[in-house]
């Protein structure tokens, strides 16, 4: 059989096995991203199958999938929405850093992987699922909570908060002394800031220069300027993927929505790619050693989540009820954990265990927000002091 | 009222407001344009019991039923001094003749001596309309006039 033969079957199976995969997760009411990398860990490296004909396509398309899944994340929010979610929620963001951050930091740092892995575990246990919070949210009907606009609230408070991080973390991975960490961060905020005035004055120049009535056109120039945008972002070491999120953010308005409902399938596509390509570099049998771990970070994260909703709930004087659900709303972990445990892992500069820790932990924490998301109003109802809930009056 | 404005990142806005009785019910108003009825949970003020997506035509023939009703208790309470003037409000139905025509073909005034003061579609009120208004099926005409003069244009518009 020759290469490209070989090549577009091994592909085939792989986005046909996605799609049985993404249509058992529709049916359990759970995210596709667990499966994906399930899939990913038994086709790959150790796992049942050895896939050796993708190697070509994945690490490009993987690459295009962190630049789509953080492109879309900036389009998501506008420049106006990031710094009025910024002034009304930074004290619980800076909560949620802390808290978070901690777990991921404390074991990184008890196991030996240094500081390198405490800031990349740090990153892993932080950042929540926004992808699998807005679902969750809409499914059980809870938008029109009065603890919703929370907990979207931290969420863009943590998407700021990323593009951040991801230069720190870039300029940490490839080794560079700490003045040099301290000159990315400066360069960083600088930019992050040039980005929201340009943003918040001249969005509609940035969506002008992008948009385009005939779809095809718009369509390339989106996904064109995206890459380019992200390639020199890389070039001048700040991250791709903050490059393609700080273009989200400046593409506003009308662009910014017919922009995501162009490029969600793409997205859909290349980042599922991504997910199976850290899978398949993953070897399974890295992970029966760190499971515990992965759950030890999975009760002390889901904890520190339900305490950073319920306090960030309670600012805003919403009874006990709805402060449990800020809390759990937040639980899930997902995409961009993984992204940020790829990063590391692609650069060599952590232990393989890394991946496999993330990968563990992401695993459980995909699954267990939804749930949690769930079950949380029950039990919430079911504890001894329940009295007290059932009555909103009652509630101090 | 005081209708409290809400943005929810990522998704759209919440407008919605208390009522007398501690429940709150409002709209969601999506960025795709999609709207929603909000309405909050009796013993948790903070949930909602119900999140109904509506279309377009959908909240305006609910926009009608909540808004006509005042309307025309409105004008009654200004006629009230002249007896025997009434007002209604009269539906134009999916089977109506004047479904698409203009206001002007009902001649209603020279048939009737009824006044059709306004329009109220999609939620939204269009005082005094002119003879080339054109009308549409689930609009809802305001009308002032005699007791037999009602009847007989809601008679007109129904079979033309």
């Amino acid at each position: 059989m020759n290469h490209v033969a070989l090549e577009l079957i091994q592909l085939g199976a792989v986005f046909f096995t996605l799609g049985l995969l993404g249509r058992v997760a529709q049916r359990i009411g759970m995210s596709p991203i667990p499966l994906y990398l399930l899939g990913g860990l038994a086709f790959g490296n150790g796992g049942l199958v050895e896939l050796d004909g993708i190697e070509g396509f994945s690490p490009i398309a993987s690459e295009v999938g962190v630049v789509l899944l953080l492109l879309l994340l900036g389009l998501e929010y506008s420049a106006s929405e990031l710094v009025s979610g910024l002034k009304r929620s930074w004290m619980a963001g800076v909560l949620d850093v802390v808290l978070n951050a901690a777990p991921g930091v404390a074991v990184a740092l008890y196991v030996g992987w240094g500081v390198v892995g405490a800031v990349v575990m740090g990153g892993v246990t932080y950042i929540s699922s926004s992808g699998i919070i807005a679902k969750v949210l809409t499914d059980l009907g809870r938008l029109g909570n009065r603890e919703t606009p929370v907990v979207l609230s931290i969420l863009v408070f943590e998407d700021l908060v990323m593009a951040l991080y991801l230069p720190i973390l870039t300029t940490i991975l490839a080794g560079v002394s700490l003045l040099g960490g301290l000159t990315t961060v400066g360069v960083s905020l600088a930019v992050i800031s040039v980005v929201l005035l340009v943003a918040l004055r001249w969005g509609r120049y940035v969506s002008a220069l992008v948009d385009s009535p005939d779809r095809e056109v718009f369509l390339l120039k989106v996904l064109g300027l995206a890459l380019l945008v992200a390639g020199f972002a890389a070039a001048l070491q700040v991250s791709a993927a903050v490059g393609a999120f700080l273009l989200g953010i400046a593409i506003s308005g009308s662009t910014a929505h017919n922009a995501t409902r162009l490029l969600e399938p793409l997205r859909d596509l290349f980042a599922a790619v991504f997910f199976v390509a850290f899978g398949l570099n993953t070897d399974p049998a890295t992970i029966p050693p760190v499971l515990g771990w992965a759950l030890v970070l999975a009760v002390s994260t889901t904890l520190t989540k339900l305490a950073t909703g319920w306090w960030a709930a309670r600012r805003q004087d919403i009874g006990r009820l709805g402060r449990a659900r800020a809390g759990a709303a937040l639980v899930a972990r997902g995409e961009f954990s993984i992204v940020i445990a790829g990063l590391a892992v692609a650069s060599g500069a952590v232990p393989g265990q890394l991946a496999a820790l993330a990968t563990a932990y992401v695993l459980l924490m995909a699954v267990a927000g939804p749930i949690a998301a769930r079950v949380v109003e029950p039990v919430a109802r079911w504890r001894p002091f329940a009295g007290r809930t059932a009555n909103p009056a009652a509630a101090d | 009222m005081n209708v409290e404005v809400t943005p929810l990142p990522g998704i759209g806005v919440r407008k919605d407001f208390a009522l007398r009785n501690g429940r709150r019910i409002g709209v969601i108003s999506h960025r795709d344009g999609k709207l929603e009825l909000i309405v909050s949970k009796r013993d948790d003020p903070d949930a909602c019991l119900a999140e109904i997506e509506l279309n377009y035509d959908e909240a305006g023939a609910l926009a009608n039923l909540l808004g006509a009703p005042q309307l025309v208790a409105q004008l009654a309470e200004e006629h009230k001094d002249l007896p025997g003037i009434r007002t209604k409000q009269l539906p134009i139905k999916q089977d109506s003749p004047f479904d698409g025509r203009p206001l002007g073909d009902t001649a209603m005034r020279t048939r009737t001596g009824v006044s059709l003061v306004a329009v109220m579609r999609a939620g939204q009120v269009h005082p005094s309309p002119g003879p080339d208004f054109t009308l549409a099926a689930g609009d809802l005409l305001v009308a002032v006039g005699t007791r037999d003069g009602l009847a007989e244009a809601a008679e007109i518009l129904t079979r033309g």
